[in-house]
C-alpha cells in the first residue's frame, strides 16, 4: 500500500519546483492532476535543454511529470473557473508557483479555496516570498544562486562566481514544500484542519547554506575562500578534494597526512604533520603532482584496505556499469497514452521494502479532462 | 499548532544527513531526542569548521542540532539497553544511520523494535543500501558526488571535475528521509502499524540529476558536456545561461532571447539567429557577451536588462547578502540560546506554515542535558 493512497493533488504549478514537489507526492501514491493552458500547457513543455525533443516535447518536462494526469482549462475564464472549483472542493492539495497575486487575482487564494473546500492543505512556491521589493523579479535558479551567494562555494579560488552545474534551488524548494504538503497532511489526517504552506527559493537557499551561513555569523564575517587548486569544500582541510591520475581523477575526503605520505609513498607529505589549516593550498599541490604519477586504481589498492575515505570519480557510463549501482535498479521504463515509452529514474524513498515505480509517463496536455469532467464537474 | 506537536522521535543518527532531518521535524512540531554515548556524544560534536565553538561542542554541531534534547546512554551497555527499550516502546519514530549490521548486533533492529513497538517509524539512512559491492564504502558526502556523476555538471570542460561545495548528498539525502518518514506517518495513521523507511545517500544523489540522467538515458548514451567560458552554469542550456565578470563585481544572466539581450546589451548577434546556435556555439557567445558585459558595471548592466523583462541579477557575497534589508525583513535568522545563556544566530526552517515562521530559541544540548526529565517522564515505572 502507499502512504499517499487515496489524496488528490491538484497543481498548478510549472517549470521545475512545483512540480518536482508534486512528482515526488505522486510517486508516494496520490493522485496528482496538473492543471495546465489551454494551447500551451506547463511551460516546460517547450523548455528544450540540450536540444532534446522527446515525442514532441522537452525531456526535461517528461521527467519532471510522469505519473500526472493533464487537465487543460482556462481558468481566468469565470465559467471555466466555476468548473475546475467543483475539482477544487474535492482536492486534499492545492498548489502552485505563480508570482505573488496571481492566485488571488483569478478568486483563487487560500481564503477564497478554504471558503469550498474548508481542509484544504493549499500550498505554494515562491522566489522570494511576498517581500515588496523582489516579489516580482523572476524566482530563477541561476539567480537565487547568485544572490544567495552559493556561487563562491564551489570550483577554485580563481574561477570567479561558479554555480552548481543543476537547478539544485529549484529543487530544493520542490523538497521542502513536499515535506510541508506532507506534515499538513498529517495534521489534517490526524485534526481534520487544513492549512497554508509557503515555501520560497530564497528562504530554501538559506536553508541548504545553513552550515556555511551560520559559520559566517559567528566568525565575525569572514568570506569563504577556496582553494587554489583542487577545491571541494571552501571551509575543509587537505587533502579534501578530486585529484587527476594518470588515466582518470581520485576523490580524497578526509585522513591524516602523514599516514597519506606514508601510504602513497609521497615524501613531500612528511613535511606538514600537523595539516595546518593555513598550509593546504601547498599540501593539496603536493598531492596534485604526486597522485599524477599512477592509476586512479593504483592508488584505491592502497588506500582502501587502509580505510582512508576515497573514491573514483565517474561520469554516467562509468557509474552504470558499476554493479554498486546496478544492484539499485534506480531506473524504470514508463510509457505514455499513445504508446511512447522513455526510461528515468524512481523515487529515491523505500517504505516497508518497497520501491515506489510506476508505468505511467507524463501526460499529453489535456489528454485527462474527460475523465475528469465526468467524475468531478459533470455530476 | 505545528504539525509534529506531541510525537517523539529518537535519533541515533550521526553527523549531517540523519541530523539535518531531525532538525527539520524538530521545527515541525516533533520532540527529538537524541540518544548519544555519555560524555563524548554524538561524533559531530567535535567535528568543527575554523575550529569555531560555542560550548563544547562546535558551531557545526549547534547548526544541525539546534531544538533537540539529548538522552546520554551507552549502547553496549546492557542496563542503558533496557533504558533505551522503555524509550522505544513510547516512541513515534526512531532514526539511525549506522552501517548494515550495527543495530542487529544490538538487538535494536527494525523486528526488535516492532516487537517493543508495534508503532514504531522507523528510519535508517545508509551510504549505498544494503546490499551490493558498495553496501561496506564509507558513507561521505564527497564519494558520493564523484562516482555518482555530479561531479562532471558544474565547472568547465577543460577542468577537472567540480564538485559542489557543500555536502549535498548529506543535505538531500535528509530531506528525502523528513518525506520518507512523513510519508509514513500518513500511513501509520491508515494502518496503524510500525513502518520502515529507508533512504540512501547515492540514491538521493541521483534523484538530484533526475533531469541529466533521464537526457543520457534518452539521447543515445550522451554524457553531458560542461562550456567552457568562464561562468559556465548548466551543462544542458545555451547562451547566455551564466555568470558574468562586469567593470565592478559579477552578474547573471538566466534563459532568454539571445538576440533580444544582444541588441539591449548593444552587441550584434545576428550571426547567431539559429537558435541551435545558441546552444552549439555557446562557448563563443558567452565570450562575446563577457567581453561587453566587462566594460561597464553590474548595476548599470542590470538596471538596462531588468528594464526590458530580461532575467539577470547580481552575485553577491555572504558579506553583500548579508547586508541586504530583506534577511532581516524575512526573519532569515534566528537567535537560540542554550542552557548556560549563551546565544548564537543561525538560519531558520524554510517553511512557513498558516502564515507563521517555524522558529525555536532552543539551542542544541549538551550530553545528556535531559536525561534526568526523560527518566521522570518515561523511565520512572
Amino acid at each position: 500500500m502507499k502512504p499517499l493512497e487515496d489524496y488528490l493533488i491538484v497543481d498548478f504549478s510549472q517549470f521545475l519546483s512545483g512540480p518536482s514537489a508534486s512528482l515526488r507526492l505522486a510517486d508516494l501514491g496520490a493522485r496528482v492532476i496538473k492543471i495546465e493552458k489551454p494551447g500551451t500547457g506547463d511551460i516546460c513543455r517547450t523548455l528544450y535543454t540540450s536540444d532534446l525533443i522527446m515525442n514532441g516535447e522537452s525531456s526535461v518536462f517528461h521527467t519532471i511529470n510522469r505519473n500526472k494526469e493533464s487537465f487543460a482549462i482556462d481558468f481566468k475564464d469565470p465559467l471555466e473557473l466555476e468548473k475546475l472549483k467543483k475539482l477544487l472542493a474535492k482536492a486534499d492539495v492545492v498548489m502552485h508557483n505563480f508570482r505573488p497575486g496571481v492566485m488571488e487575482r483569478v478568486g483563487l487564494s487560500y481564503d477564497a479555496l478554504k471558503a469550498i473546500n474548508p481542509t484544504v492543505v493549499y500550498a505554494s512556491i515562491t522566489g522570494f516570498g511576498n517581500h515588496p521589493d523582489l516579489k516580482d523579479l523572476p524566482g530563477q535558479d541561476l539567480l537565487l544562486q547568485s544572490l544567495t551567494a552559493l556561487t563562491w562555494l564551489s570550483g577554485n579560488q580563481d574561477d570567479g562566481p561558479v554555480p552548481m552545474g543543476l537547478s539544485i534551488v529549484d529543487m530544493l524548494a520542490g523538497a521542502h514544500l513536499a515535506q510541508g504538503i506532507l506534515a499538513a497532511l498529517y495534521r489534517k489526517a490526524t485534526h481534520n484542519i487544513g492549512a497554508f504552506v509557503q515555501v520560497s527559493m530564497l528562504e530554501s537557499a538559506f536553508d541548504f547554506q545553513f552550515e556555511t551561513i551560520t559559520t559566517y555569523f559567528n566568525d565575525g564575517g569572514e568570506l569563504p575562500v577556496r582553494t587554489k587548486n583542487n577545491n571541494a569544500h571552501a571551509y575543509l582541510g587537505a587533502p579534501y578534494g578530486i585529484y587527476k591520475t594518470k588515466n582518470g581523477y581520485l576523490a580524497l575526503a578526509m585522513g591524516s597526512i602523514p599516514v597519506l605520505a606514508t601510504l602513497l609513498k609521497c615524501e613531500a607529505l612528511l613535511a606538514y604533520p600537523e595539516n595546518k589549516f593555513t598550509l593546504r593550498d601547498e599540501i593539496k599541490n603536493i598531492l596534485a603532482t604526486h597522485l599524477q604519477t599512477q592509476e586512479t586504481q593504483f592508488w584505491l589498492d592502497i588506500l582502501e584496505p587502509a580505510d582512508i575515505w576515497c573514491a573514483g570519480v565517474l561520469n554516467y557510463q562509468q557509474l552504470f556499469a558499476e554493479e554498486g549501482f546496478k544492484v539499485l535498479d534506480f531506473t524504470q521504463k514508463v510509457t505514455m497514452l499513445d504508446g511512447y515509452s522513455y526510461e528515468t529514474t524512481r523515487c529515491p524513498i523505500k517504505i516497508d521494502g518497497e520501491y515506489f515505480v510506476s508505468t505511467k509517463g507524463s501526460p499529453k496536455l489535456g489528454q485527462d479532462n474527460e475523465k475528469i469532467i465526468k467524475e468531478f464537474i459533470a455530476v | 499548532m505545528k504539525p509534529l506537536d506531541g510525537l517523539i522521535v529518537l535519533e541515533f543518527c550521526q553527523f549531517l544527513a540523519g541530523p539535518s532531518a531531525g532538525l527539520k521535524l524538530a521545527d515541525l512540531g516533533a520532540r527529538v531526542i537524541k540518544i548519544e554515548r555519555p560524555v563524548k556524544g554524538e561524533a559531530c560534536r567535535q567535528l568543527s569548521i575554523k575550529d569555531l565553538f560555542v560550548d563544547d561542542s562546535s558551531l557545526l554541531f549547534h547548526t544541525i542540532n539546534r531544538n533537540k534534547e539529548s538522552f546520554a546512554a551507552d549502547l553496549k551497555n546492557p542496563d542503558d539497553i533496557i533504558l533505551i527499550k522503555k524509550l522505544i516502546a513510547q516512541a513515534d519514530i526512531m532514526t539511525h544511520n549506522f552501517r548494515p549490521g550495527v543495530m542487529e548486533k544490538i538487538g535494536l533492529a527494525f523486528k526488535e523494535a516492532l516487537a517493543i513497538n508495534p508503532k514504531i517509524i522507523y528510519g535508517t539512512i545508509t551510504g549505498y543500501g544494503t546490499t551490493g559491492p558498495w553496501a561496506k564504502k564509507p558513507g561521505q558526502d564527497l564519494l558520493l558526488q564523484s562516482l555518482s556523476g555530479l561531479s562532471y555538471l558544474s565547472g568547465r570542460k577543460s577542468q577537472e571535475p567540480v564538485p559542489f561545495g557543500l555536502a549535498v548528498a548529506d543535505l538531500m539525502c535528509g530531506n528525502h528521509f523528513v518525506q520518507g518518514i512523513l510519508a509514513a506517518l500518513l500511513k501509520r495513521a491508515k494502518t496503524g502499524k510500525g513502518v520502515l523507511v529507508e533512504v540512501s545517500l547515492l540514491e538521493s544523489v541521483l534523484d538530484v540529476q533526475f533531469e541529466a540522467i533521464t537526457s543520457f538515458l534518452n539521447d543515445g548514451g550522451q554524457l553531458p558536456e560542461r562550456g567552457d567560458v568562464k561562468g559556465t552554469a548548466h551543462a544542458f542550456l545555451s547562451a547566455p545561461y551564466g555568470v558574468y565578470e562586469t567593470q565592478n563585481g559579477y552578474l547573471s544572466l538566466a534563459m532568454g532571447d539571445l538576440l533580444f539581450i544582444g541588441n539591449t546589451l548593444g552587441i550584434d548577434l545576428n550571426d547567431y539567429a539559429d537558435k541551435h546556435l545558441w546552444f552549439e556555439k555557446r562557448n563563443e557567445i558567452r565570450q562575446i557577451l563577457a567581453n561587453k558585459l566587462l566594460t561597464q558595471t553590474a548595476d548599470f548592466w542590470i538596471e538596462l536588462l531588468q528594464k526590458k523583462g530580461i532575467w539577470c541579477g547580481k552575485v553577491f557575497n555572504y558579506e553583500e547578502l548579508d547586508n541586504q534589508p530583506f534577511v532581516n525583513e524575512l526573519q532569515l535568522k534566528q537567535t537560540v540560546k542554550n542552557s548556560d545563556g549563551k546565544t548564537l544566530v543561525t538560519t531558520r526552517n524554510p517553511i512557513q506554515l498558516d502564515g507563521n515562521y517555524l522558529t525555536s530559541s532552543k539551542a542544541a544540548p549538551k550530553v545528556g542535558e535531559d536525561n534526568l526529565q526523560i527518566h521522570e517522564q518515561f523511565l520512572k515505572q
